[in-house]
């Protein structure tokens, strides 16, 4: 990881405000920790923690009926607990935009992540989703809005998925100690 | 203890509570969860602004949150079942830390899950839903049993401040199946269409 604060998280919330979001769901999570900071200091912004994932899935159905555009921040592994409220949005044309931290892919450590870090982007596929693969951090203020304006003026189930390269792995002990 | 059989003798009938608690109201937003409450608001009278869902079991609620986030100054009411609520109980955390003033719930409790043949829940048990409500900060939540009941709790449920949970005990029945539209997107166009009118409503971008 570098030294100096990333500003990924800080461009990636100027573009979820260019692209006039207004809900966000969220599960706590190590890679969002500075966006959800900054969506819950925001007033333009109801930042909503979730209990499980798929709660912002079908939170997300209700914002849209309402008028209003949102977005949800989940990690990897909560993929496979929405697969059953994914399918209310596809078969309802809903948008759907989120933003997967992942994990289980570069430098993990922890076995129990793999099995849906590696399995991420085909899961979304199959539940009808665009992936967009975010590595470079250069990129980022483009694919946030380039998968906005085809979640929500397309209909569409958009996902980013924010490489761990870009997020740095978790260190569970002191390098030297292993 | 497990009684799989007292709700057969509860005195309230859903289709009469319902009836009685959205007739004639034309503004009222309303979210129904999957099976039997769907068929209810439906007999009613299908109109542009229920979104009944023949999915989405234990996302009721959550989608009553996002509409009422988006739609303060309107009245958000779920209509849903015991089952659909049992399934979704950690989305009654995450609404009471919301706290929208203008979301209502109800949960149609006739202690079984009426899609799949009728079986027990856990609410013909040990299990109350409307103190798990309370439990998690829902400051009005309570169970009905009668009639007397139910009409006391009927204006805070259509102007109260909220959000407002009660879990109303209904007899088990299956009445004739009275079914809205199935299309997921005819259901969500015509619902943005009659709440945001006939631009924003088709035309995400604008």
């Amino acid at each position: 990881m570098t030294e100096t604060p990333a500003t990924w998280p800080d461009n990636i919330f100027a573009a979820l405000k260019a692209l006039d979001v207004r809900q966000v769901a969220y599960v706590p999570d190590a890679g969002h920790t500075r966006l959800i900071e900054m969506c819950l200091h925001d007033n333009g912004m109801r930042a909503v923690p979730l209990t499980t994932e798929e709660d912002g899935v079908a939170m997300l159905a209700g914002t849209w009926l309402g008028g209003e555009r949102g977005v949800l921040l989940m990690q990897s592994s909560g993929i496979g607990n929405c697969v059953n409220m994914f399918s209310t949005l596809r078969v309802g044309r809903y948008p759907l935009l989120t933003l997967i931290t992942m994990r289980g892919q570069w430098g993990e450590a922890n076995p129990w992540q793999l099995p849906m870090g590696q399995n991420a982007a085909a899961i979304l596929k199959l539940s009808g989703f665009q992936v967009h693969e975010l590595e470079d951090a250069e990129m980022t203020t483009e694919t946030i809005a380039a998968g906005g304006r085809t979640a929500f003026e397309a209909n569409q189930m958009v996902a980013v998925l924010i490489s761990q390269r870009l997020i740095g792995s978790k260190a569970f002990a002191p390098a030297e100690s292993n | 203890m497990w009684d799989r059989n007292r709700s057969e003798g509860y005195p309230l009938r859903r289709r009469e509570v319902v009836e009685h608690l959205i007739k004639d109201l034309d503004d009222l937003l309303i979210v129904a969860g999957l099976g039997a409450p769907a068929w209810d608001i439906t007999a009613v009278g299908d109109r542009d602004l229920n979104y009944p869902l023949w999915g989405a079991m234990g996302g009721a609620a959550m989608i009553g949150l996002g509409l009422a986030l988006a739609q303060p100054d309107r009245r958000v009411l779920v209509i849903t079942g015991d089952g659909d609520m049992l399934m979704g109980m950690g989305s009654l955390a995450t609404i009471a830390l919301q706290r929208p003033p203008n979301l209502s719930i109800i949960v149609l409790d006739n202690e079984r899950y009426g899609e799949t043949g009728m079986q027990a829940t856990h609410t013909a048990g040990p299990v109350n839903l409307a103190e798990v409500a309370h439990a998690c900060g829902f400051e009005q939540a309570a169970t009905i049993y009668d009639a007397d009941e139910f009409d006391q709790a009927t204006p805070a449920i259509l102007e109260g401040e909220g959000p407002i949970f009660f879990d109303i005990k209904i007899r088990a029945e299956e009445p004739p199946l009275i079914l809205p539209p199935r299309d997921g997107a005819h259901l969500k166009d015509r619902f943005r269409m009659a709440l945001l009118g006939p631009a924003k409503g088709v035309n995400p971008a604008i």
